[in-house]
């Protein structure tokens, strides 16, 4: 894999979080616990789908072979996405979506931070504008995060079984493959490892605050960087693709 | 006494006569504020159950940028829910109660919604011809003479002028594209038509409620009147990208200088607004399973709030 | 105690918003919200959509205090026939600059 290869590789890994993400909040229209949350959890589906859309615009770009933003999100299988599988997982109820989203809301405020200043202007101008979403996305989940683990004993209970099934989730974000090495060295990636003690700090913090328990270190699941996800995207895919697989001719 | 009612219903009158608006805090008569409540509530239910038939194309909208858009939509219906029923809590009613009603069945929503979305060109359908019915009704609404209600329609006004266009972009793209696209927005256009000329409601000489709402002009033009201008200007737009109005008696009529057109199948109505529609127990279902599965976390929130308030008085 | 809490759509907020700096705040309408935070986010969310603010003023609803409309006549019509409060009111001798 050459250089460009690599890079086309790291920012379809950005955006298939983004997508998967967006799709998965998008899910929740109309389902929310109130009418307010309801605008808010679509405002943030937006967000992220917009992201995916630069990013895999430009990911078209580094292809140079014609492709446009939607080839990405609906031409691609399963093996061919990069998501992580936190991003991937059911939305269950409100606090196992508001532990999902708060995970990485802090994962993603760290990553695109560091992201501003790539040394790739494509990629630091979509994190300039991404992380004034992120860091209200951080908030408001935050903020639930404290209210579930702080509100009442059904809502306490929710959310800690929401943090430790998901916590096996986390390891994941923070692996760092070849491509990880190769974009570090250029100056255009992160190294994932040296925002994780920031996250773990952070997230006891507000556990704590929330009269929470950190979950005890567990085997972390893997996979996602490498097109091995969980049974989950396959049906996204399905949904998500079915008018573009079904009339490939069709232009919408 | 009798004489500060007829003092306060006097004021009351001149108010409306003038084209004043009557605002929350004012006198008004009983049925003026039973009228409203009703009327409001039920748009506001009509907004938020709107909602579902459209968030069921979400997931699998064919672009990127079709799925943002539909997102930004079916928000935006959910917003002007929100305007709405805070238009109706300054008339002395609650969210909770307005919910409870509709989830009892005893406030209605526009019957509109209890017909499925099959196609993605139902999504183009809605768009294009539900809210373009939608926003015949509500820029006349803009007039209404209660001044919360007539603000939240100006607020709507304003932002559902996109909404029509996206319904009509979707549609025009579709006739412009491949034979099944093709054929999948005539259908859509067939199964649309008559139930978006229902939703203006039935013929002025069979419609009860307009007598006291036109007096007291919380509603501007009748039923039949909205209805016309609806056809006059959507005619043109379906022939412009070739798509046909199923209604063999739709006429322009040189003399009135509109279009003639079909009976409106009124036992359909009747029958889908009682009840019957193919999606009303679906609608109503999914409605009460999002409010009882929020109820925890709505608790939770008041819960966390009152703790600070203890910690704080300690 | 906090088991007994009873389910609500929660308390009602007004919505001020300033649409630019410098300009007075004007409502925007109302949110629901549990308490001062989630109402602020709510708010954002439902009234700042389409690019309408640069700062957000939110007041527990039952916190206005309004005028009472049968008190409109003492209120506000005295003040009809002040007109030497207005600027109008005065006659300037022709070619007075600047004033």
């Amino acid at each position: 894999m050459d250089t460009q290869q690599q890079i086309l590789h790291y920012v379809l890994r950005l955006g298939d979080n983004a997508l998967i993400s967006g799709h998965r909040l998008g899910e929740w229209c109309s389902n929310a616990p109130i009418l307010e949350e309801d605008l808010a959890l679509t405002n943030f589906a937006l967000d992220y789908i917009g992201r995916a859309e630069n990013l895999y615009q430009y990911a078209a770009k580094l292809e140079n072979k014609g492709h446009d933003e939607d080839f990405f999100a609906y031409r691609r299988s399963e093996r061919d996405f990069q998501n992580h599988l936190l991003t991937e997982l059911p939305n269950n109820n409100f606090a196992d979506t508001m532990a999902r989203l708060w995970f990485l809301s802090l994962y993603e405020f760290y990553l695109y931070n560091e992201l501003c200043s790539s040394h790739d202007e494509t990629i630091a101008a979509i994190a300039q504008k991404s992380i004034k979403e992120i860091k209200y996305h951080l908030r408001h989940t935050k903020e639930w995060v404290l209210r579930l683990g702080d509100g009442t004993s059904e809502s306490h209970y929710k959310m800690q079984k929401a943090i430790n099934d998901y916590w096996m989730y986390t390891g994941e974000l923070f692996e760092m493959d070849t491509i990880d090495h190769e974009m570090l060295n250029l100056g255009i990636g992160i190294n994932p490892q040296n925002i994780y003690s920031l996250w773990l700090k952070d997230v006891k913090e507000t556990l704590n605050e929330a009269q929470l328990q950190v979950p005890e270190d567990s085997y972390m699941q893997t996979g996602g960087k490498n097109g091995i996800h969980t049974e989950y995207l396959g049906f996204i895919l399905a949904d998500m693709q079915y008018l573009q697989r079904a009339y490939p001719d069709a232009k919408w | 006494m009798n004489a500060d009612l007829d003092k306060q219903l006097n004021v009351f009158e001149t108010k409306i006569n003038e084209d004043i608006n009557i605002e929350p805090r004012d006198w008004m008569p009983d049925d003026y504020r039973k009228h409203l409540i009703r009327q409001i509530s039920q748009h506001a239910h009509s907004e938020v159950i709107g909602m579902q038939p459209e968030g069921n194309w979400i997931s699998r909208a064919p672009s990127l940028r079709s799925k943002k858009i539909l997102l930004a939509k079916i928000q935006d219906e959910g917003g002007h829910g929100l305007y709405l029923y805070s238009a109706a809590e300054t008339l002395g009613i609650s969210r909770d109660e307005m919910l409870h009603q509709l989830h009892e069945g005893k406030a209605k929503y526009s019957s509109i919604f209890n017909y499925p979305t099959l196609t993605w060109a139902d999504i183009g359908a809605i768009g294009w011809l539900v809210d373009g019915a939608a926003i015949v009704n509500q820029v006349s609404l803009q007039k209404t003479s209660y001044g919360p209600y007539a603000r939240a329609m100006v607020r709507i006004c304003k932002e559902e002028s996109f909404h029509q266009r996206q319904g009509y972009e979707i549609m025009t793209k579709m006739m412009q594209g491949t034979k099944d696209q093709q054929a999948m927005a005539q259908d859509a256009m067939n199964r649309w038509w008559w139930p978006s000329l229902m939703m203006f409601g039935p013929h002025d000489s069979d419609s009860p409620n307009t007598g006291n709402a036109m007096k007291w002009k919380i509603k501007r033009q009748s039923n039949d009147i909205l209805r016309q201008k609806f056809i006059d200007k959507t005619v043109q737009q379906a022939h412009l990208i070739g798509l046909s109005i199923p209604d063999n008696k739709l006429k322009w009529n040189e003399d009135k200088k509109s279009y003639d057109h079909g009976e409106i199948n009124w036992d359909e109505f009747i029958r889908v607004i009682n009840g019957d529609g193919p999606c009303n127990k679906q609608r109503m279902k999914h409605h009460i399973k999002a409010h009882q599965e929020g109820e925890w976390v709505r608790k939770a929130a008041i819960a966390y709030q009152l703790k600070r308030k203890e910690l704080i008085n300690q | 105690m906090t088991e007994e809490i009873k389910d609500t759509q929660w308390p009602l907020w007004e919505v001020f918003i300033q649409s630019n700096p410098g300009l007075p705040y004007k409502h925007a309408g109302s949110v629901h919200g549990s308490d001062k935070e989630i109402a602020m986010q709510n708010a954002r969310d439902t009234y700042t959509r389409r690019n309408e603010g640069t700062s957000i003023w939110i007041v527990p609803s039952n916190s206005i205090v309004a005028s009472n409309p049968s008190d409109s006549d003492m209120f506000f019509e005295p003040s009809n026939d002040k007109i030497y409060r207005h600027p109008t009111f005065y006659v300037m001798p022709e070619g007075a600059l600047n004033i």
